[in-house]
């Protein structure tokens, strides 16, 4: 048996578990806090923009956005095995190509603000 | 001393007459100090000569009296009467094939022990006259735990992972791999890194830390296992991303 | 005498009942539909400020209103128990040697803890809630 490949997205997996452990339930948070009609400055067009706008600002988002993805997608990949669902391959295909898609996406989204 | 009636439900399984395992009731006298194995005996000597299981040692040291305890992987020499009531289920180790009663087949496990050359590997080899080879308290400490594993399997009887993917290498196995990658004195790790970093291996692994909630010597074999999964994922990117390094 | 070792079936779709722990772990698995979900939340949220204004403020009033309410506080139950249980077992993948011994694996749990409530407090505070 030859040394497996998977170190590639379990080291995501990990970074973006840690990063989402660390931020996600402020982020949630703030979204929460918006749909109850109490949006935080931040997440106004004018503070969200120039928040965007700005090298590290995006750097951020990307960071999160791609991080959080690439975790959801391997640890859905582990949990459908778990649930049963026996056809590993096409479900890493699936759930990784999703968070490829969703990386460059990011991106593009990102060098349009 | 204080003597009750215990009540025990048996898995028995005759494979020259059986089709499958079915329970058998048994009511023994046992004294209050008595673990779920002194039961067992008792049952052995006085009501049933029939009935088959494993052990030795009766101190928690042998590994060999594992045994599902209603639901639960525990050393049946070290699981007190006292602490249950009503009925105590016993059954076979679980994800194992029966043999006969509470006797498992245990030869997957001695395999992949095997395969994993949990053995000193010398880094580097010295004649007698240049004495032993010496470590540091410090040094020890790094793997100190990770040795005391009895081979019990329960680990293995916890693990869904296993229960699932019997390929898995599973934990003893690996932990037993990682304690000998820590030992100062060994120089194996490379050929036990081309066992154990593989995806029947440590990748199989989805750290339900069952192993070391049932773990009778608090070897913690999920902490093993993601220190594996850590030092192998650094192996990987020194391998491919490093220039020069094509191992 | 002939061996006929019986190998005990293990179901692959209800196994996590079989034991509380298990169902523990599964609880914690499941928050990455959560963690995912939110992304693709945040990933509209970009899309539609990369649109403009008037794009965004109508993204803003559509995850307005109680459902969504509901949804954010369910998935933020989801993440907080994902954070819970990520920090509750970091010391177990990276303990921390000191000599002949061990740092306890609660300061590791604890140092954790306490960097998740400053990055919160902190993002708060810079989106204007505190
Ligand atoms: S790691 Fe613990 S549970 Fe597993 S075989 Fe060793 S002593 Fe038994
Ligand atoms: S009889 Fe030896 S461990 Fe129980």
């Amino acid at each position: 048996m030859a040394k497996s490949n998977k170190p590639i997205v379990w080291s995501l997996f990990a970074a973006g578990g840690t990063l989402a452990a660390l931020l996600a339930p402020v982020l949630v948070l703030l979204f929460l806090l918006a749909a109850l009609g109490h949006a935080p400055g931040l997440l106004s067009y004018a503070q969200l923009h120039a928040f965007a706008a700005h090298p590290l600002g995006k750097l951020f988002l990307l960071t999160v956005i791609a991080l959080f993805l690439w975790h959801a997608a391997h640890r859905l990949r582990v949990a459908l095995h778990d649930f049963g669902l026996r056809q590993d391959r096409i479900v890493a295909v699936i759930v990784y190509l999703v968070a490829a898609t969703g990386t460059a996406l990011s991106v593009l989204y990102l060098t349009r603000i | 001393m204080n003597e009750r009636m215990v009540q025990l439900d048996v898995l028995r399984y005759d494979p020259q007459v059986d089709d499958e395992p079915h329970f058998q009731h048994y009511e023994v006298p046992c004294k209050e100090e008595w673990v779920v194995l002194d039961a067992l005996n008792a049952i052995k000597e006085s009501i049933d000569p029939t009935l088959n299981y494993r052990w030795s040692c009766h101190m928690a040291v042998c590994g060999s009296c594992g045994m599902m305890i209603n639901g639960e992987p525990r050393l049946s020499c070290h699981a007190f009467l006292r602490d249950f009531e009503g009925v105590i289920r016993v059954e076979p180790l679980a994800n194992f094939p029966i043999e006969r009663d509470l006797v498992t087949v245990a030869d997957d496990f001695i395999d992949k022990l095997k395969r994993v050359k949990p053995y000193l590997i010398p880094g580097e080899t010295r004649s007698i006259d240049e004495g032993e080879y010496i470590q540091t308290p410090a040094q020890l400490m790094k793997y100190r735990h990770f040795s005391m594993c009895i081979n019990c399997m329960l680990c293995y009887a916890a693990c869904p992972q296993y229960a699932l993917q019997p390929l898995f290498l599973g934990p003893a196995a690996i932990t037993l791999a990682h304690r000998y990658n820590l030992d100062s004195r060994d120089g194996g790790r490379d050929e036990r890194q081309q066992v154990i970093a593989t995806n029947e291996g440590v990748w199989e692994c989805s750290f339900v830390g069952a192993c070391s909630e049932v773990c009778p010597k608090a070897v913690d074999p999920a902490g093993a296992l993601q220190q594996v999964k850590v030092a192998s994922t650094l192996d990987w990117f020194r391998e491919h991303l490093l220039p020069g390094d094509t191992k | 005498m002939s061996r006929r070792p019986f190998v005990r079936p293990v179901s692959r779709t209800r196994w996590y009942f079989k034991h509380p722990r298990y169902l523990r772990y599964m609880s914690r698995e499941v928050t990455c539909v959560f963690i995912g979900a939110f992304t693709l939340l945040l990933l509209c949220a970009v899309e539609r400020l990369s649109e403009g204004q008037a794009a965004y403020e109508s993204f803003l009033a559509a995850i307005g209103g109680p459902w969504s309410a509901l949804g954010l506080s369910i998935v933020l139950i989801f993440v907080v128990h994902n954070a819970i249980s990520w920090f509750n077992v970091t010391p177990k993948a990276l303990p921390v040697q000191i000599g002949e011994g061990f740092l306890p694996g609660r300061f590791i749990v604890a140092a954790h803890y306490a960097v998740w409530i400053l990055i919160s407090l902190a993002v708060l505070f810079f989106a204007g809630v505190l």
